[in-house]
């Protein structure tokens, strides 16, 4: 009996027959109602700050470090992961993100040593948000140089 | 002696004896289905070390120790050593084993690797190339977790179709023919590929490999599900398992009834948060060693085939957007010698 | 009331970013690092464009909170340094006007990294 050898393109379709879809209806709902509950909370922390005297920009860079902050000790606490469990995107996109980035590896790889480990694991998951923000910026400062926009 | 059956098998005309087996394991492990069944049960990952790579060397050491006293042997009694890890160059089983002074072969097959190394201590007992051997294989949740993914702090989305790395070791010592567990029969797959590139489907990347090696077997030895009373995979967890069945089918081999896989039963998938199943060298080994070995000793399983299974990609391989090759390993394992 | 509402369109409009990452996540192939970078980049281009700024001022950390914010202040930065400082502004602005948020999460990384052992899953 001769069968037909099965190509990569018809094992990719039996493949996503057999994988089990992401539960989106759970997924979403989450992602939306803790990012919300976050950036409520730096809602609360800029106005917060502004009644406590800060001028506008000052009170929204304080908010963004305290967010940073609340999420490194979280993270060091074993609880950041537990809360991105459930809230997918949800703890990923606001700035808690980032610093989860940050501080996540420079604490696992303190085996490694506080250089090499510490020191150069640190950007290995948050580096190219700060590489092509920067580029991004360079490439918007350089059109409004050039075109005179500013 | 061996001898070679068909084109891939090859049969043990002198079946060897697995005489001393021992499963360790750590919380996970202690909280799936399995518990009851084995040797050592540590709830703290670390197991005492101060990093998450010596945490799985003990493991190792732990599980040849174990194995060793349960037959009532010592580390001067075996002749070779076969074991591996997930590790980068194999640190896991070499730090572990460095101490034991018993001459060792590093073995590498992913996942497959208790196979891989079973095989291999099973064929030097044949050939008369050693009186005693040892195969042990181990694989940690955290250690895979930060060379193959992302730090464990980190708050990152499992995919559903990803896997659990186990965090156990398994260890089977090999002798001459003396009692059951018998090893019967091995036969070394090839590596395939049929494109998967997800590195979180790993099941899926793997399926082809255990169809191919089975269906080998099968053909070289005029044998088909009905001969055997266990078909276990190693760890191709929910979706895997179902491509495999499914593969075969196409080749007019029905093992649905007769399968099962370590992955799936390590833990309980329905109340544990472990995905599409159990992965890693240590899942199937401890498995086959707590669960599977002791049954084919009393006769409950006669004839089990073991086809441990590996997706050998490298975090290298899967950034490069390499597709994800598989191998498996079959061993007939039985309660029968002839 | 006018607090109230101050919130809840923070909530909205942040709990918006977030369920948009989690389509990509789930939808697509992108990994959560390339979904960073996206938010970003699409943070200075809207930025750029000049769509970003009514969006804060009418959700206040609901749009600032988001990496997209990140992006925007880094827009932001960008426009203001060229404007003072002529051509070396295009360099210096962007992480001039980001510079707390990284600065603070390099510090609280490292004494995070000090302080804290590395556990397991629990």
């Amino acid at each position: 009996m001769i069968i037909m050898a099965l190509t990569p393109k018809d094992y990719e379709q039996m493949n996503k027959k057999a994988s089990p879809p992401t539960k989106s209806y759970l997924t979403i709902p989450m992602a939306f109602l803790i990012g919300g509950l976050i950036c409520t909370l730096g809602q609360f922390l800029t106005n917060l700050y502004t009644m406590l005297g800060l001028v506008k920009e000052i009170a929204s860079a304080s908010t963004s470090i305290t967010l940073i902050f609340l999420a490194a000790l979280l993270t060091g606490l074993n609880v950041f992961d537990n809360i991105a469990k459930v809230a997918g995107a949800g703890t990923l996109v606001p700035i808690t993100g980032f610093s989860n980035a940050v501080a996540a590896p420079a604490l696992e790889f303190k085996s490694e040593g506080l250089i090499l480990g510490v020191g150069a694991k640190m950007f290995t998951i948050a580096g190219p948000v700060i590489v092509y923000g920067t580029v991004a910026s360079v490439i918007y400062g350089i059109i409004l140089y050039v075109f005179k926009l500013y | 002696m061996a001898t070679r059956v068909g084109k891939y098998t090859i049969r043990m005309d002198n079946p060897p004896s697995i005489i001393g087996f021992a499963a360790v394991g750590s919380k996970m492990e202690s909280e799936g289905p399995l518990a009851q069944n084995f040797d050592l049960l540590c709830p703290d990952s670390t197991l005492g070390e101060q990093t998450w790579e010596k945490a799985e060397s003990r493991l190792q050491k732990d599980a040849v120790n174990t194995a060793l006293s349960k037959c009532q042997l010592s580390p001067p009694d075996i002749d070779v050593i076969f074991a591996g890890d997930l590790l980068n160059q194999c640190i896991g089983s070499t730090y572990g084993l460095r101490d034991l002074g018993i001459p060792f072969v590093g073995l590498y097959g992913a996942c497959s690797t208790m196979a891989e190394s079973l095989s291999m201590a099973s064929l030097f007992i044949e050939g008369k190339m050693a009186c005693r051997t040892l195969a042990v294989t181990s694989s940690h949740f955290c250690s895979a977790e930060r060379q193959f993914r992302f730090p464990l702090e980190y708050g990152g989305v499992r995919t559903p179709t990803a896997q659990w790395t186990a965090t156990a070791s398994g260890a089977a010592v090999v002798g001459e023919k003396v009692s059951p567990p018998y090893v019967r029969q091995v036969c070394l797959g090839c590596i395939e590929d049929l494109g998967i590139k997800d590195a979180n489907n790993m099941g899926a990347a793997m399926a082809p490999a255990a169809a191919k090696t089975i269906q080998r077997f099968f053909e070289d030895t005029y044998t088909n599900a009905d001969n055997y009373d266990l078909i276990l995979t190693g760890d191709l967890g929910t979706v895997g398992s179902d491509l495999m069945i499914q593969l075969l089918e196409k080749e007019n081999y029905q093992v649905r009834a007769k399968h099962k896989d370590c992955g799936m039963m390590l833990y309980d998938l329905n109340n544990q948060d472990v995905g599409a199943g159990g992965s890693g060298c240590g899942c199937s080994a401890s498995v086959l060693c707590s669960t599977i070995l002791p049954q084919i000793k009393n006769a409950q399983l006669n004839d089990v085939l073991f086809i441990a299974t590996g997706a050998l990609l490298s975090p290298t391989s899967v950034q490069q957007g390499e597709s994800i090759p598989g191998i498996a390993h079959l061993v007939h394992l039985s309660s029968r010698e002839k | 009331m006018e607090v109230f509402m101050e919130y809840l369109k923070a909530f909205l409009v942040g709990g918006l970013f977030c369920a948009v990452g989690q389509v990509l996540i789930d939808y697509t192939k992108l990994t959560p690092a390339r979904i960073l970078v996206s938010y970003v980049v699409a943070g200075v281009l809207l930025g750029a464009l000049g769509v970003y700024k009514p969006l804060v001022e009418f959700a206040g950390a609901g749009a600032t909170v988001p990496l997209t914010g990140f992006g925007y202040l880094l827009s932001t930065g960008v426009k203001k340094a060229v404007a003072e400082k002529g051509l070396i502004g295009v360099l210096t602005g962007g992480l001039t006007a980001s510079s707390a948020g990284i600065t603070a999460a390099i510090l609280f990384g490292l004494i995070v990294a000090l302080v804290f052992k590395p556990k397991d899953k629990s």
